[in-house]
């Protein structure tokens, strides 16, 4: 060999480990430097606050102020496909569990949440679903102050998982619930139904056409905060996700042990939900939303508390759909347009497309 | 997606058709909507509210999920459940209890079942799946058949053999001869299914209308549609006519869709089937000819027979055949509910059952 057929070496050759990887991999689950790594690239750097910067294993936070009491709720978000028109799973999983604890009247302030990740998930992906998780937090004014992340091996979980726990204090007198609904109330619908379940389904390919329709996907403590701050008699409030307007006001009104009547032609539908449901044969009534509350209150107070909330951003379609009538073991009746009754039902099982 | 005319689902044209029902009404008349379609439409509008006392309107069996047989149910059960299998299916048919089991139960257990909005869909999973038998469970009645005949030609033409039905459609002409020489008949006049008439046309119900007397009124699924297809009725029966008359005029002709009819012509021809609840009906079903039996997923996998268990309080045949309502079920709304279907008319969203439970149940 001479000289001119050596091998020019201009530096270290040994192979580096990857570090800049597009994708979930195990290690991000190690609990090591991969997992600091993700831990600040992706989460810390979209969700930074003072809490969450402290870097422990714990969060301290201050206690409610007096004559306020904690409320807390918990809330799993497994939804397929993670992203759909008008959200993902990030803004869902803020949205959802804030709404819960507004719905009693609470003021969210903090979140906890767990992501658990499914090795080879595109980290490009989780860095949308974190920043839109993190627009989310800043629009309802809460602060994740504690999270984790985990990861399972590829086809042990489904891309990703999102667990979030919401903290929030409610004024010690409120008494705001499902079996608060009297007889006389008003019944109040903050907005259009069924978009949610149309966006989704049309997210998942199941429509085979484009309907159009974006996901209400949508925080709505400020609106609660409003009518609250007028200084409103409010019975209920509840946003009726899965099963819809007419599952959710069938569980208000056996737990208030009332009759609940509503009058079919002011229930808002969108036109495109309502002609997608013609298509498919579903009804609007049991289709999810996820930005939307009913309201139950007084009936002299409901114009007030339509006045309220037409002011506030999510709100702005809010109507009077029905009332409270008297005592009884508890059922929905729905007054067509025809004049004719029909009694609502829960939701049996899955929604399911007719045939023909 | 085409746009509807707003006046049709219009409470005050329905409500003058109605009153105009009312007027001319003189005697207690039984009418079957055949369809579970209409069935459904009619309770969600609660439009029989609006009948005079006189007219009785019977549900007829024209619900695809319900009157598929036991036996079909318990095949697609055993075909999901083989390894390498990609089972697919509307939607409907997945609470349908067969002897122990439905197809939601399968697929917890493991199988690989999915809903699809039509069978081209399955056909795509099996091309994309070239590894997995694809099945597609060929239920309903002329309304599905022209997608299912193009699907099983789009298949023989690209060459695909991992896909097959199992087949199971029905006809509606052959029930209603099945229903009109019944001695327990009680149906004067029926409202023939829009949907199936705008594929098939209407001349096969002329012979039907002559040997039996009685009227035939094509009609549609909208609130106005109905109380038109009811007065075109009983116009008749009040006149004492028993033509063929097209109330659906909007998406029905005479000959009905020649290229839908001829597809399913060309892949399909009539055999005999068991219908759930009432029994076998001579050549009531289409089975696929010689020439597409290779798509036949019954000689596609070994089968064992089994025996075939109804629930002993389920009067799904009676219900079907007009001949009782579902309130006179003893286990209606108790032991039988949607949730907890006993029998296929509780589950599917056109059963007569499920109908009357979701609208029909009275105020207490």
């Amino acid at each position: 060999m001479t000289q001119s057929e050596l091998p020019i070496i201009d530096g270290p050759n040994c192979p580096l480990p990857i570090t800049n990887r597009g994708q979930i991999v195990l290690g991000h689950g190690s609990g090591g430097q991969m997992t600091h790594d993700l831990v600040r690239d992706v989460f810390q750097l979209r969700l930074a606050n003072a809490i969450l910067d402290t870097a422990n294993d714990a969060a301290i936070v201050t206690s409610a102020p007096p004559g306020k009491r904690l409320v807390v709720s918990t809330d799993a978000h497994i939804v397929s496909p993670l992203f759909f028109a008008g959200g993902d799973i990030g803004r869902l999983a803020v949205c959802g569990t804030v709404n819960d604890v507004a719905m009693l009247g609470a003021d969210p302030r903090f979140l906890t949440a767990t992501f658990i990740l499914e090795e080879g998930f595109a980290i490009h992906e989780l860095e949308r679903i974190v920043d839109s998780f993190a627009q989310a937090c800043r629009e309802a004014g809460v602060e994740l102050i504690a999270a984790d992340t985990k990861v399972t091996e590829k086809g042990k979980s489904d891309k990703l998982f999102i667990s979030t726990t919401g903290f929030g204090w409610a004024d010690s007198k409120l008494q705001i619930g499902g079996e608060q609904a009297k007889p006389g109330d008003a019944v109040i619908i903050s907005g259009p139904v069924g978009n949610h379940g149309i966006a989704v389904a049309e997210a998942r390919g199941n429509l085979g056409f484009s309907s159009q329709v974006c996901s209400d996907t949508a925080p709505l403590n400020h609106m609660v905060k409003v009518l609250l701050d007028a200084g409103l008699d409010v019975h209920v409030l509840r946003d009726p996700t899965r099963g819809g307007l007419a599952t959710t006001l069938v569980e208000i009104a056996r737990q208030s042990q009332v009759n609940i009547e509503l009058d079919e032609e002011t229930i808002p539908v969108d036109q495109p939900v309502r002609k997608t449901c013609e298509l498919l044969g579903l009804d609007p009534l049991y289709l999810a939303n996820e930005g939307k509350m009913i309201l139950i209150l007084p009936a002299d107070q409901a114009e007030e508390a339509l006045r309220s909330m037409h002011s506030t951003r999510y709100g702005e379609e809010a109507k009077v759909i029905g009332q409270v009538l008297g005592s009884s073991r508890g059922q929905v009746w729905l007054k067509t347009p025809f004049g004719t009754t029909r009694v609502l039902e829960m939701l049996a099982g899955e929604m399911l497309p007719r045939i023909c | 997606m085409t746009e509807m005319p707003t006046n049709l689902r219009g409470a005050p044209l329905t409500k003058a058709i109605m009153a105009e029902i009312r007027r001319i009404t003189t005697q207690p008349w039984n009418i079957m909507e055949i369809c579970g379609g209409q069935t459904h439409a009619i309770m969600q509008y609660g439009l029989d509210q609006l009948l005079p006392a006189e007219i009785t309107l019977i549900h007829g069996p024209g619900c695809p999920v319900c009157v598929t047989s036991l036996q079909a149910i318990e095949q697609g059960l055993q075909i999901a459940s083989q390894p390498d299998v990609i089972f697919t299916t509307f939607g409907d048919m997945l609470r349908v209890p067969g002897n122990q089991a439905d197809l939601f139960t399968a697929r917890s257990q493991g199988a690989d079942v999915r809903v699809v909005y039509s069978p081209l869909d399955s056909l795509k999973i099996a091309h994309t799946n070239p590894d997995k038998q694809v099945v597609f469970f060929a239920i309903g009645f002329e309304t599905t058949a022209p997608t299912i005949a193009s699907t099983i030609l789009s298949a023989k033409k690209a060459g695909i053999t991992n896909f097959s039905i199992l087949p199971a459609n029905v006809l509606v002409p052959p029930a209603m001869h099945a229903i009109l020489s019944n001695p327990a008949n009680r149906v004067q006049g029926f409202l023939a299914a829009g949907h199936v008439c705008a594929v098939m046309g209407y001349h096969e119900y002329l012979p039907i209308a002559e040997q039996y007397q009685i009227p035939i009124v094509v009609t549609g699924f909208e609130p106005v549609d109905l109380a038109t297809g009811i007065l075109m009725t009983i116009q008749q029966l009040e006149a004492g006519q028993h033509q063929v008359a097209n109330a659906y005029p909007r998406f029905v002709t005479k000959e009905g869709n020649q290229v839908a009819q001829k597809m399913i012509s060309e892949v399909f021809e009539p055999v005999d089937r068991q219908w759930r609840g009432i029994g076998a009906i001579p050549l009531s079903g289409l089975g696929l000819r010689p020439e597409y039996a290779s798509f036949n997923a019954l000689t596609r996998f070994e089968l064992t027979q089994t025996p075939l268990n109804e629930s002993p309080l389920c009067i799904a045949g009676k219900v079907l055949s007009g001949v009782a309502k579902p309130f006179d079920c003893l286990a209606f709304a108790g032991e039988c509910t949607p949730a907890h279907p006993l029998g296929a008319p509780m589950v599917s969203s056109e059963g007569a059952c499920a109908a009357y439970y979701r609208y029909h149940r009275t105020r207490e």
